[in-house]
């Protein structure tokens, strides 16, 4: 009999993120790099220590590698217990056979003996795919003093994007009384943050019906949530107040990263008492050299700087050379970006190599077409040799 | 050679005295360097990268941001079952203040060594910034048959700087026959870096030995006195090193790093130097900071100038302030419109707005540990 813990984690991390294409070909959506040294699963695994949940089940399937890699045995996050700590859950073969996961609610219910080994009162879901400082206890104390059967967590978001998300209706209390996925004209502004907080017999129950029948798709929105709502059980409203983005398109990840060195969002990296974790690249500080220009920008160790930089997040490892200039881009660890090239509003992959006078991207103003602009990406690992153009919008995947 | 047959030995506390009040409550190991370094991390970081896997940390006084910056040894992957770190405190009946001699602190843990698996021993001190490979010296002890093998680099060096260091003479087969110490001498020599590879046994039998004549020097007493009986080689050293023996070497070795070209030669991405992660954020450049010729650890926020100058994890510059040639340590904060040159900040200091602190770049000031100014 193992010790019991009040509250189980569980964070989908099997999302392919095919909307993010060259940058998510070799690696799964919550290891893309962040904010020059996080990569995305460093939020919700950092929110749950802070919150004080030490047990946390990660789901991968999609190109699991790097992300295992990444997390090992939870060190940088303070998850490596001796009960509980962070534990990798792929899709394993069982008994009865072997399935991948076909949706996140059957992700979950493929785990349920994961979870039944801590006896928890509550589990929280969670999925590895956005931007937040988050305590987690704060929603579970609003769900133990709702007595609910499920607690989902909500933004308040603008009309206009409403119909991007699954919308809540909840009254005064925050029960919520329906709910609608990604409606074409939302009568609603609560959006879903993905983010659930189950007592956990109530979790089992509904997870067990979904997986008998044969006509659900699997899923937490559009079976479990409706089971929950048809059969009244306690379903609440956690109004989250603050920062929260999905990363899940090329321009939200290049305008999230952009939000970290605007004064007017309120994403705090620099809180001493919520702490933002992650694995430790081990590089020296970054140099800055003689002939360097760099304001506006989140620079972090191992880079070597001697170009123009303005409004740009550098991750480890990067080098750009005198005379280069890259402004409101993205440079992803170990790019090199070569004397004389111009990246502009573009994110460049992991380790690639931008040679000299390429000139990725474009700024908007210089376009006589508006509606051709975007932001240019450059896949991992790639070389674009000499005087190299990208157009913007372009995404590269391949050498040129 | 197989590595995991060599113990390691850092000395923390050795040339203490050469940091006046930056070693007042620290040791000379917890010295903060290059950054986001303590000098320790050197020693330490090269013996795991050549696969030493049992190290003692010798320490006699001030240990504590010592102990807190190793932890469990787990940062230099020395968190291990077998072998991995100790840190060997003195015990408390030794008297106070700093061990009489390196003998004195190898005997204070005798037992230690005796108790590891290992046939030699790497000793070390924590006074020099360098990347080694030993390797190559572990097997140059072994092929030249030596009693003893010194660390050695042949360079120019002025009086001041061999007076902190031991001067050896150097027969051409690499065998030391002569052996000065404080003897300020400038010009062409060959000084020892303060690392040494002996044999275990021999370590052992030396150490008691002098203990029971009451020597406990092993510059003075074995190196120096038994030049002639012993076969004491000499390893010369001819990578890129710095070696801190004063404040002013300190200040320079920092502002040394800032070229691309030496940094690379210390910083080898297939041997890392490792050091304790403080879990910081990216440094944030404002809206009016220029910055040059600098190196910016992590965590940094900068609205103002930085030029030639070194700025460590957590430093905040604030809009209009003027820092050059100078080496703000950990969390130092400065304010507005300030003008900041030839300066050293310790931890946690804390600069007003509107302060004017300059001094000359041959004699930096030093502003201790949580000062205000």
């Amino acid at each position: 009999m193992m010790k019991k813990k009040e509250c189980v984690a569980m964070l989908l991390a099997g999302g392919q993120g095919s909307r993010l294409y060259a940058l998510t070909q070799k690696v799964a959506k919550p290891a893309v790099t962040y904010g020059a040294k996080y990569r995305i699963i460093d939020f919700p695994l950092s929110n749950c220590i802070n919150s004080g949940i030490d047990t946390v089940g990660v789901l991968t399937q999609y190109q699991p590698l790097v992300l295992n890699d990444y997390i090992g045995n939870g060190q940088p996050w303070d998850l490596d217990r001796l009960h509980g700590g962070v534990h990798i859950l792929p899709p394993y073969q069982k008994a009865s056979g072997a399935e991948w996961y076909s949706g996140t609610a059957n992700a979950i219910y493929q785990n349920l003996s994961f979870i039944e080994r801590y006896d928890p009162e509550y589990v929280i879901i969670l999925s590895g795919d956005h931007i937040y400082k988050m305590d987690y206890a704060k929603m579970i104390a609003f769900h133990r003093e709702k007595d609910a059967a499920c607690t989902i967590a909500v933004v308040d978001v603008e009309p206009a994007e409403a119909s991007r998300f699954g919308i809540m209706f909840a009254r005064d209390d925050d029960e919520i009384y329906d709910f609608v996925e990604k409606p074409k004209e939302p009568k609603s502004t609560l959006a879903s943050m993905g983010i659930y907080v189950f007592s956990f017999d109530k979790l089992k129950k509904y997870l067990t019906e979904n997986e008998n029948d044969k006509e659900a798709t699997k899923d937490f929105g559009n079976n479990i949530i409706p089971a929950l709502l048809a059969n009244n059980e306690r379903t609440f409203a956690y109004r989250f107040e603050g920062y929260w983005k999905d990363v899940g398109t090329i321009d939200s990840l290049w305008e999230t990263n952009m939000d970290l060195i605007n004064p007017n969002i309120p994403l705090d990296l620099y809180d001493p008492a919520w702490k933002i974790y992650s694995r430790n690249p081990v590089m020296p500080p970054h140099i800055i050299g003689k002939e360097a220009k760099i304001q506006n920008s989140m620079v972090t160790e191992g880079c070597y700087i001697n170009g123009t930089v303005d409004f740009s997040m550098i991750s480890n490892g990067v080098t750009i050379e005198e005379g280069a200039k890259v402004t409101d881009s993205i440079l992803m660890p170990g790019a090199v970006i070569k004397k004389d090239a111009i990246v502009e509003y573009a994110i460049v992959g992991e380790h690639s190599i931008i040679e000299s006078k390429c000139h990725i991207g474009a700024r908007p103003e210089d376009m006589e077409n508006r509606d051709e602009w975007g932001v240019a990406v450059v896949g991992h690992g790639l070389t674009l040799s000499e005087g190299t153009v990208v157009a913007p919008k372009q995404i590269v995947s391949e050498n040129m | 050679m197989n590595m995991g047959n060599v113990l390691g030995l850092i000395f923390a506390n050795m040339h203490d005295m050469t940091l006046g009040y930056m070693t007042k409550s620290r040791t000379m190991g917890s010295v903060l360097v290059g950054g986001r370094y303590r000098l320790i991390d050197f020693p330490l970081s090269n013996m795991v990268n050549c696969e030493i896997s049992e190290v003692g940390v010798i320490t006699k006084a001030n240990y504590q941001s010592l102990l807190d910056h190793l932890g469990s040894g787990r940062e230099w992957d020395l968190s291990r079952k077998k072998g991995g770190l100790h840190i060997l405190p003195p015990f408390g009946h030794v008297e106070a203040g700093l061990y009489r001699g390196r003998i004195e602190a190898l005997y204070g843990v005798l037992s230690y060594i005796k108790s590891t698996m290992a046939e030699y021993v790497f000793l070390s001190d924590c006074d020099v910034i360098t990347n080694m490979d030993m390797k190559p010296i572990i097997n140059y002890h072994i092929d030249s048959e030596a009693d003893i093998t010194v660390v050695t680099t042949t360079g120019v060096f002025n009086e001041e700087q061999t007076l902190n260091s031991t001067v050896v003479g150097v027969d051409d087969t690499g065998r030391i026959h002569d052996v000065l110490i404080h003897s300020p001498i400038s010009g062409q020599c060959t000084i020892s870096l303060n690392m040494f590879v002996i044999k275990k046994s021999a370590l052992i039998d030396l150490i008691q030995n002098s203990i029971a004549r009451g020597l406990y020097s092993f510059e003075t007493d074995i190196l120096q006195s038994k030049v002639k009986e012993l076969r004491i080689m000499s390893y010369d050293y001819n990578e890129f090193y710095r070696k801190i023996d004063s404040i002013e070497s300190f200040f320079n070795a920092n502002l040394d790093l800032i070229d691309i070209e030496n940094s690379r030669q210390l910083f080898l991405p297939n041997r890392p130097i490792y050091t304790k992660v403080r879990d910081n954020a990216p440094s944030k450049y404002g809206l009016d900071s220029s910055v040059t010729n600098s190196i910016i650890a992590d965590g940094c926020v900068i609205e103002g100038e930085v030029e030639n100058s070194v700025l460590f994890r957590g430093v905040k510059v604030g809009k209009g302030t003027k820092i050059k040639n100078s080496i703000l340590m950990q969390d130092t904060k400065v304010g507005n419109e300030c003008e900041i040159s030839n300066i050293i900040t310790d931890k946690d200091v804390v600069i007003s707005n509107d302060r004017l602190l300059t001094s000359s770049a041959s004699y930096p000031m030093y502003i201790g540990k949580g000062a205000s100014v």
